[in-house]
């Protein structure tokens, strides 16, 4: 391997490793504040990158679909629990929240789909839609098992996953989608070449991750959500309410999610499945983190594109059992360096 | 302590019968799905232990099912071996495999096992479609079929003998387990985990072999599946099999073994109905069995958290109730019990969490045969302490010797096995267990008996005074009326009192006693001080950690005192009760 | 317990038979107990009784059975936010802060629930002018703060959310005498600017100077109340801390 191919693989990884660390924050922005294992992130991004592709094919993507279920099954769960408690008043309102919203998004991306709007609008719409299954889903699955363990929520996620992922055959199909490039410029620095696309990538990540940084750093809903993630009873304390902070954190987490897979679309052939190994190379990044720490497992989930794009080179069928074998030693070394940790709990 | 209703033998008997039966007379793809249920059964009765019982969980069973399946077709393929040879060869492996991802993961907090396991099924089943020699994604084909002593085992109906033979050997084999003295200890480990470790249990440990166990019982079921089909692939053990393995352990009811049979059978059935059903209903081919699946796995979590099993259970109710067997109880653990003068001596302890100091510079002595009371108001310091000597909390400097031996850097299990035993302030008992049970679990250091002598049921004498000694420490304490009740439902000064009964069961030198009297009434409390004072007639040393002050006065030998993290007075009980430092301490100043 | 209301007007608590179990264990039975408008109220007794678990209740942290009314409404079905939003705040005898978070980020978070309303700013130093301590180490995170810091963040935090009943649980809790005097004087001080107060504490004497109202919980009942200073006089109190010696002898 000589320093071309070396600067080739390193770029690959990188623009691959910023994608997997788009989805290794998310999962640890969740697990955090709700003590979820989001299993299914992987699905909104291919949700993003299909819901984009259908955009610009100009036919209404299976996006609609599954908003509209959605809508009908919050709206359900709503109902019930709205007339459980005797809340039958607050009814309207919540149900223009959970229903209303997600069909005129629905509506909007039906409409829009065939009058191949400006590319950056089709993206901004994308956002839009996959942005608000995230709550959704929260509303369905997570609220009401809000005292229920990490394990049971995990498995929860799990069943989850099986829930979305046939869902997506359904509403997207079997076929695989594929974006075009955002820009085919490239960059020549001596001898190594730097594709714009993937300058973009990395730049459209940090940018986010630069975005919800400040978000959590300066604003009150971003704090809050801080404030949840480490003392839950003090949290409540001060009034803020477990579920007004899972809904609000899956809304971050699915716009993550969707970001990263509209930045995907251009770089591989995404299919209804493929978010799932997507995702479980965020998860090796989150878990290098411990699943609390950001910039760790931002760095990992780096660490996890370089491994793949550098294993990919030297034993191609092998890259993606590299990746995941990866996570034993990692877990050897937070067994034995997290070990303090938990008696102070 | 079998139940004594005979609904629960019937319904038993009528299943075993059904199972004999189904091959003569159902038509042959029955015993096609029998035979797949029977395999399914083994690789869910593991998660029963693993997840239902144990607290843990595992995505990747099938992967382990793989490695049995794969390992018996290469060898027997490739060098020529016995099937009845690669079995062995197969569990060798997979416990190996089993044991190190254990030894990993599950010293660490309970996600990381399923995670670990997730991770570790794509990678083998990618690594199985890879390597040539394994026959790539195509597989292998030619494994020999199963033969006992001439009488072959090809055709359907004979090796559904043979799978259900397993899956009812494995099944009572694993009851045997949860009855025994591993058992209980390992039933503690979903919500007690703190408290079994207290009375000896090494957690990781345990839970590692819980592991070990389902991931056995699944390389079992993959090497009767190598040769059932007689061709393997891939396919079958991915991921996705992974997590329906674990939908059946839930489904049916992860608390019992019954639970893994009832997910098994049901999973199975519904997914040839549902691949039957919804690609004609929906116009279109895909494993669309998979939405359904998810749903009625997230309906359950949400309203029926427990399973199917117990529903049906409820149709033949049970009840525990039972005698104990006449026998001598286990060694006594006192035998060597050489004179200090201080049988435990705190020497400038000290502890601090993060910027705040919970004790400083403590120091005192515990004599034999004493009841030591250590007080002091809320806050100051005395249950910060009481951890620092059981070992649940870490020393921030000083020392604590035990019989002159540093026990500082101690684990709480090894402290137990010293010989101190200890309550919880917060009843720590497993609510849902008899109280026998529950005492029981206090003797786990008496006896010896592993998983293997468990589940083959060769474990019954030790058992039997396993029982005497928890049975003695019932009517000890003067609880006998509630030997067999549910530990939760017992109001909390009776719980109360059952904790104690459970260190005495495991026969301490040194018993440690958070806050007993809190929250009993007058009566309990003045027959918990008679019990205290009876078990000091007979040479215990107790160290009685408590905020009541009426209740230590009367009772203790001696107070320590303690104020602000640091000792404030020490003495007789009623030099004590006299010093004014003392009483502002109680009511406050101003 | 008509002894504390006075002229007619609605308590701002009413707790009428309350009942808390834990599992199938009782924990409090059948607790009656109200506070008046403006008023410092206690709740005395000895360790395990359930003055915890009873202030848990009423903020919501813990379900109950029995009435609860606060600010003469029902609220017995709200969850603890919403009971926040009304101006019932809990400062728990954990702190329960967040620790890894800087000193005026868990004030401003105080001021939650009145994010719309505006005015965080003004209430933060009217907290700052209370509590000079915590204008000094604004920028430190609550975990490095020491324990009489820590409560006075504690304190401040729920003042932010400007409540109308404070329930103080253990605010003495472990702290040396010279801050608790510090705390009783804040809570007496709260009391002259109209807000109502349920304290639990184990620092009797100094619970029921500063109190009007008194009442005694021995493990979950309610065995004795009063006026603050007819309890502090009152020989059963000390008995049921301190025992009369003799009890438990063989």
């Amino acid at each position: 391997m000589d320093l071309s191919i070396a600067a080739l693989l390193a770029q690959d990884g990188i623009t691959n490793g910023a994608i997997y660390a788009l989805l290794a924050l998310a999962i640890v922005l969740v697990f955090t504040v709700t003590r979820v294992i989001w299993i299914p992130s992987g699905e909104f991004l291919s949700y993003g990158t299909l819901t984009l592709a259908g955009l610009q094919l100009g036919k209404a993507p299976g996006t609609v679909g599954l908003l509209v279920a959605l809508a009908i099954v919050a709206g359900i769960v709503e109902v019930a629990s709205s007339w459980r408690r005797g809340e039958l008043a607050r009814l309207p309102w919540r149900l223009l929240l959970w229903v209303g919203i997600p069909l005129a998004i629905a509506l909007v991306l039906a409409r829009a789909a065939p009058l191949h709007w400006p590319f950056p609008l089709q993206v901004m719409l994308t956002l839009a839609a996959v942005t608000a299954m995230g709550p959704l889903q929260y509303r369905i699955v997570y609220q009401p098992l809000a005292d229920a363990s990490v394990l049971v929520l995990l498995i929860v996620s799990v069943a989850v996953h099986f829930v979305l992922t046939g869902l997506g055959l359904w509403f997207f199909g079997a076929e695989g989608s594929r974006t075009p490039a955002f820009s085919d410029a490239s960059l020549q620095a001596g001898a190594v070449v730097f594709s714009a696309q993937s300058l973009l990538v990395v730049l459209a990540s940090l940018l986010l991750i630069g975005v919800l940084y400040l978000f959590f750093g300066t604003t009150l809903y971003g704090k809050a959500l801080r404030a949840t993630a480490v003392n839950r009873i003090g949290a409540r304390l001060v009034g803020i309410s477990p579920s007004f902070a899972g809904t609000l954190t899956f809304a971050l987490a699915a716009l993550l999610c969707a970001f990263s897979g509209v930045l995907i679309g251009p770089i591989t052939t995404v299919y209804y499945d493929s978010g799932f190994l997507v995702s479980l190379k965020g998860f090796v990044g989150a878990i290098i983190g411990g699943l609390v720490s950001y910039p760790l497992a931002a760095a990992g989930a780096l660490l996890v594109g370089l491994l793949e794009s550098f294993s990919s080179f030297w034993a191609s069928a092998f890259k993606e059992v590299i990746v995941f074998t990866l996570i034993i030693p990692v877990l050897l070394w937070r067994s034995l360096a997290a070990h303090h940790h938990e008696e102070d709990e | 302590m079998r139940g004594t209703s005979v609904a629960p033998r019937v319904a038993m008997t009528a299943f075993v019968v059904l199972l004999v039966v189904i091959p003569w007379i159902a038509p042959p793809f029955w015993v096609t799905l029998g035979n797949y249920i029977g395999l399914y059964s083994i690789v869910a009765l593991g998660l029963v232990l693993l997840t239902g019982v144990a607290g843990q969980t595992s995505f990747g069973q099938a992967a382990f099912v793989g490695l049995g399946a794969y390992t018996s077709a290469w060898l027997t393929t490739h060098a020529a071996w016995s099937p009845w040879l690669t079995l062995p060869a197969a569990l060798v492996l997979t416990a190996a495999m089993a044991l190190a991802l254990g030894f990993i993961t599950l010293r660490m907090k309970g996600h990381y096992l399923p995670l670990a396991t997730i991770a570790w099924g794509i990678a083998l089943y990618l690594t199985f479609g890879n390597l040539d020699w394994l026959g790539g994604h195509t597989g292998m084909s030619g494994i020999p079929a199963l033969s006992i002593g001439g009488f072959g085992l090809r055709s359907e109906r004979r090796y559904y003998a043979l799978i259900w033979a397993v899956a009812l050997a494995a099944l009572w084999a694993s009851r045997n387990l949860l009855d025994s003295r591993p058992g209980r200890a390992l039933r503690a480990m979903k919500g007690g985990l703190e408290m079994a470790e207290a009375f000896g249990v090494d957690g990781a440990r345990l839970k590692t072999v819980a592991f070990v166990y389902a991931a056995l019982l699944a390389c079992v079921s993959g090497w009767l599946y190598a040769h059932l089909q007689r061709f393997v692939n891939p396919t079958p053990f991915g991921i996705n099999q992974g997590i329906e393995y674990l939908f059946m352990a839930v489904i049916g009811g992860a608390a019992s073994v019954w639970g893994a049979v009832v997910g098994a059978a049901l999973i199975t059935v519904l997914k040839e109905v549902l691949q039957d059903v919804l690609p004609a209903l929906l116009g279109r081919s895909g494993n669309f069995e998979i939405v359904v699946f998810g749903i009625v796995m997230i309906v359950l979590l949400q309203f029926a958290r427990d399973g199917v099993w117990p529903w049906l259970a409820r149709l033949a109710p049970t009840r525990r109730a039972g005698t104990v067997p006449a026998a001598s109880p286990l060694p006594s653990r006192q035998a060597d019990r050489p004179r200090h003068a201080a049988l435990l001596a705190v020497r400038g302890v000290r502890k601090t969490f993060g910027g705040l100091v919970a004790v400083d510079d403590l120091s005192f002595e515990i004599r034999p045969g004493e009841i030591l009371g250590l007080i002091g108001p809320n806050g100051a310091g005395k249950s910060t302490t009481f951890g620092l000597i059981s070992g649940s909390l870490r020393l921030s400097g000083g020392e604590i010797l035990f019989r002159g031996r540093s026990i500082g850097s101690l684990t709480p299990y090894e402290i137990a096995k010293l010989g101190i035993g200890r309550t919880f302030q917060h009843v720590r008992l497993l609510g849902y267990m008899s109280v026998l049970d529950n005492v029981a679990l206090g003797a786990y250091l008496r006896g010896r008996a592993g998983v293997l002598r468990a589940s083959l049921r060769l474990d019954r004498a030790e058992e039997a005074r396993t029982r005497a000694v928890a049975a003695r420490a019932i009517e000890r304490t003067g609880l006998r009326t509630h030997m067999f009740d549910e530990a939760g439902s017992l109001p909390l000064g009776t719980q109360r009192i059952v904790e104690v009964a459970r260190a005495l069961a495991a026969d301490p030198v040194l018993l440690l006693l958070d806050e007993p009297a809190a929250g009993l009434r007058f009566l309990e409390k003045k027959a918990l001080a008679d019990l205290l004072r009876g078990l000091r007639s007979e040479g215990m040393t107790i160290l009685l950690v408590e905020h009541d002050m009426e209740f230590v006065m009367g009772l203790t030998d001696r107070l320590v005192v303690m104020d602000f993290g640091e000792k404030l007075a020490e003495g007789e009980p009623d030099a004590v009760r006299q010093n004014p430092a003392v009483l502002e301490a109680y009511l406050g100043g101003t | 317990m008509s002894g504390q209301r006075a002229g007619g007007v609605a308590p701002i608590l009413e707790v009428e038979r309350l009942c808390v179990s834990y599992g199938k264990v009782p924990a409090l039975r059948d607790v009656t107990l109200e506070v008046a408008v403006g008023s410092v109220v206690t709740v005395i007794g000895p360790n395990g009784a359930g003055k915890t678990t009873l202030l848990a209740a009423i903020a919501g942290l813990l379900p109950s059975r029995g009435t609860l009314r606060c600010f003469g409404e029902p609220v017995a079905n709200s969850p603890v936010e919403a009971r926040v939003q009304r101006g019932l705040v809990l400062v728990p005898e954990k702190r329960e802060l967040f620790a890894t978070m800087s000193v005026v980020d868990n004030l401003r978070l105080g001021a939650f629930v009145r994010r719309r309303n505006g005015g965080a700013s003004a209430a933060l130093a009217d907290v700052y002018a209370r509590f000079p301590r915590l204008a000094e180490r604004r920028g430190q995170l609550a975990g490095t703060l020491s324990g009489g810091e820590r409560q006075m963040l504690a304190l401040g935090r729920a003042l932010m959310a400007r409540p109308r009943l404070l329930l103080l649980d253990e605010p003495s809790l472990g702290l040396a005498p010279v801050i608790v005097r510090e705390i009783f004087e804040i809570i007496a001080s709260l009391r002259a600017s109209g807000v109502a107060i349920l304290l639990v504490e184990q620092n009797a004497r100094a619970a029921l100077q500063v109190a009007d109202y008194g009442y005694v919980l021995e493990t979950g009942e309610c065995v004795l109340e009063g006026r603050a200073a007819a309890l502090s006089d009152d020989p059963r109190v000390i008995a049921s801390y301190l025992g009369h010696g003799k009890a438990f002898q063989a």
